[in-house]
């Protein structure tokens, strides 16, 4: 990653160094941001048509990008077909994980559905380590590994690919609830499901479509960290990561994921870089965000972009 | 959404206030706990050094698992941070110890007390969500407890961990499971009574009040920032105490035993014994410290027929954590509590249970 190339040269640490490195790690932080900002979409869709937090968001993730990998590696699938294969699994794993598992736990305290999908998470964790194993796999090379220089930055192929990605899927996604019919009719169910029922939308369908376009773009992150990265069981930390992006853009605004996505990719580097340069406390880049995130709440108990929800009895 | 957790059984008719709020239902069920605890005095004598390291085990996790449920099952808060706890109040008791000589017997409940005070702090923003907000905000907590154990050298010994003694009490030293397993007892019945009386207390009414609809409690004068942060204490309190406990149990603490894993463990623990009752923490804490063992024993005898189980054991061991808590929300959510209600309804209106 260009993380470790950008740690790498801050032992440099002269001050014009500084600036190159501080500017390459904002870069950083917009790509990796957008990549979050991807999650925390799937994660404020599934929240805002089920009401349902799903923890095992990152496990879904990982469980993409290693069935692609495993299409590619052990099929010996070209990578496109490969991909395709991976999506359709995973839409179909989404669908069959909202029926069997949450469909029954309609109605039910926000405790259990939480709990659901942690339980959820640990049981795909370990089964994922007792299949695939818990070592880090390769994608062999499909971008290639040149590097584009932009504007005097060295910047990997692969890294380009997964921004423009990002943006592309964030583009379908706007076409999506903004054009189509099914979009239309999950913003009605999002909206109040009540009524949306009474209007003919059938509200079963639209929770299914939710976690299955959850896990379908939760496989298209994967694939993609899979392929700047490597394939590995710890990506799932992502699905962690997601939560500060995720409540400082607003529990329900799926704008506000993309722009909390990118203040926390932001944030991180920067807390790496100040860290780095003048405070030496270390783990900067993991903490840093939970701080931010009780400092929000603290300020806006329901995020930057989030409704707040107005009670009556 | 407000469903009464534990109904009262049919036919069972309390007359005056003092019935309504005594300790135990009924005489029997009263003698059944004073007995078994009369039991478990002469437990050391009958069974072996396994059988009581368990017990000890769960006896530890059952006052943290208790702990957690009067956060989450009495006052309706969720908290993904107890294990963080936990683990201050382990670090914290060694500190005590090692630091200022208190002895060890007088510094596990001062670790607790210590523990609240943090529980307390991180309570503060707590107070003001719920819910979803609320759970991640824990989350953040347990990462950033875990982190200030990983880095402040001074309190946890940093990566090395630190030691913790042994606890000498009257000049005995409980250096061995056999002795230690009545310390623990002694803290268990004393936790388990102080909770008990919590719940038919004023504040536990309140508490109660406040998960069941918090905006009519705040009308009917319960004020809900002061609950809150309260039940954060308490629950952090037994926490703490329950962290001192395993660390002067194992004699060592470090910082990879209080991962998010254990806080998840603690929720599973309070989910399948049954929230908001306060035996069924103790059921939970059996339940999930019996199932590795038990999934140990499938696994050895599957083993038999399909090769190459024998390695995926831990596998094995971490699905069914995960699995048993995805079954018991779809199947049972009100715990094995419920269940036990159940079959004691079933033989108390025997032969007609209709």
């Amino acid at each position: 990653m260009v993380q470790a190339h950008a740690r790498k040269n801050s032992w440099l640490g002269d001050v014009k160094m500084n600036w190159d490195l501080l500017f390459q790690l904002m870069i950083n932080g917009i790509i990796v941001g957008l990549l979050y900002g991807v999650v925390a979409m799937c994660f404020v869709l599934i929240y805002k048509s089920t009401q349902v937090v799903n923890f095992a968001q990152g496990e879904f993730l990982v469980l993409g990008a290693w069935v692609c990998w495993f299409f590619v590696m052990k099929w010996q699938l070209p990578f496109v077909l490969a991909f395709i294969f991976a999506m359709a699994f995973m839409t179909i794993f989404g669908i069959l994980v909202q029926m069997v598992i949450l469909r029954p736990l309609i109605g039910e305290p926000i405790i259990s559905v939480i709990m659901v999908t942690i339980g959820l998470s640990i049981f795909m964790q370990a089964l994922m380590n007792w299949v695939f194993g818990n070592s880090a796999e390769r994608f062999p090379s499909v971008f290639g590994d040149e590097t584009i220089s932009i504007g005097g930055l060295q910047v990997e192929t692969a890294y380009l690919m997964s921004l423009v990605l990002s943006l592309v899927v964030m583009g379908l996604f706007y076409y999506f609830f903004k054009f189509s019919r099914y979009g239309l009719a999950m913003r009605a169910t999002a909206f109040n499901q009540q009524v949306a029922q009474s209007l003919g939308i059938s509200v079963k369908q639209v929770f299914a479509m939710a976690w299955a376009i959850s896990a379908l773009v939760s496989c298209i992150a994967g694939v993609v960290l899979g392929l700047v990265n490597a394939v590995s069981n710890s990506l799932a930390i992502i699905g962690i990561k997601v939560f500060p992006a995720v409540i400082v853009g607003g529990l329900d605004s799926i704008v506000g994921a993309v722009i909390g996505g990118v203040i926390i990719g932001l944030l991180e580097n920067l807390a790496e870089f100040f860290d780095g340069q003048f405070f030496h406390i270390g783990n900067m880049y993991t903490v840093a965000p939970f701080y931010v995130l009780i400092i929000i709440l603290m300020i806006r108990p329901y995020g930057l972009f989030g409704t707040k929800d107005i009670e009556r009895i | 959404m407000s469903h009464v957790p534990h109904p009262r059984p049919c036919g069972d008719f309390r007359t005056s206030y003092n019935a309504d709020t005594s300790l135990f239902r009924t005489k029997v069920e009263g003698w059944t706990v004073y007995l078994g605890i009369f039991a478990l005095l002469f437990a050391p004598l009958v069974f072996n050094d396994f059988y009581i390291s368990q017990m000890i085990l769960i006896g530890i996790y059952a006052i943290a698992a208790l702990g957690l449920n009067v956060l989450v099952g009495f006052t309706g808060q969720i908290s993904l941070g107890h294990s963080a706890f936990f683990g201050f109040g382990a670090f914290a008791s060694a500190w005590l110890n090692n630091t200022t000589g208190i002895p060890v017997f007088i510094c596990i409940p001062l670790a607790g007390l210590m523990t609240t005070a943090i529980g307390m702090i991180f309570g503060i923003p707590a107070a003001r969500l719920k819910g979803l907000y609320l759970a991640i905000a824990t989350l953040a907590s347990q990462f950033i407890l875990q982190d200030f154990f990983s880095r402040a050298d001074w309190f946890s010994g940093g990566a090395y961990g630190s030691a913790a003694e042994v606890v000498n009490f009257l000049g005995i030293d409980l250096d061995t499971d056999q002795k230690y397993f009545y310390l623990v007892l002694f803290w268990v019945v004393v936790s388990f009574l102080a909770v008990s009386n919590l719940r038919r207390s004023r504040d536990g009414r309140a508490l109660v009040a406040v998960r069941d609809h918090y905006l009519s409690a705040e009308i009917m004068g319960i004020n809900l920032t002061r609950y809150r942060i309260m039940s954060f204490g308490v629950s952090s309190f037994f926490a703490g105490l329950g962290g001192a406990l395993y660390a002067h149990y194992l004699q060592y603490v470090s910082v990879e035993g209080f991962t998010i894993l254990l806080s998840i463990q603690f929720l599973a623990m309070i989910i399948i014994g049954g929230l908001g009752s306060v035996s069924g923490s103790l059921l939970g804490a059996i339940f999930i410290l019996l199932l590795p063992q038990f999934m140990e024993e499938i696994a050895s005898s599957a083993a038999v027929v399909f090769e190459g189980i024998e390695q995926s054991k831990a596998y094995i061991k971490e699905m069914s954590v995960g699995a048993v808590i995805i079954l018991f929300l779809i199947f049972e959510p009100e715990g094995l509590i419920h269940r036990w209600r159940l079959i004691r309804a079933s033989w108390k209106l025997y032969p007609f249970s209709h």
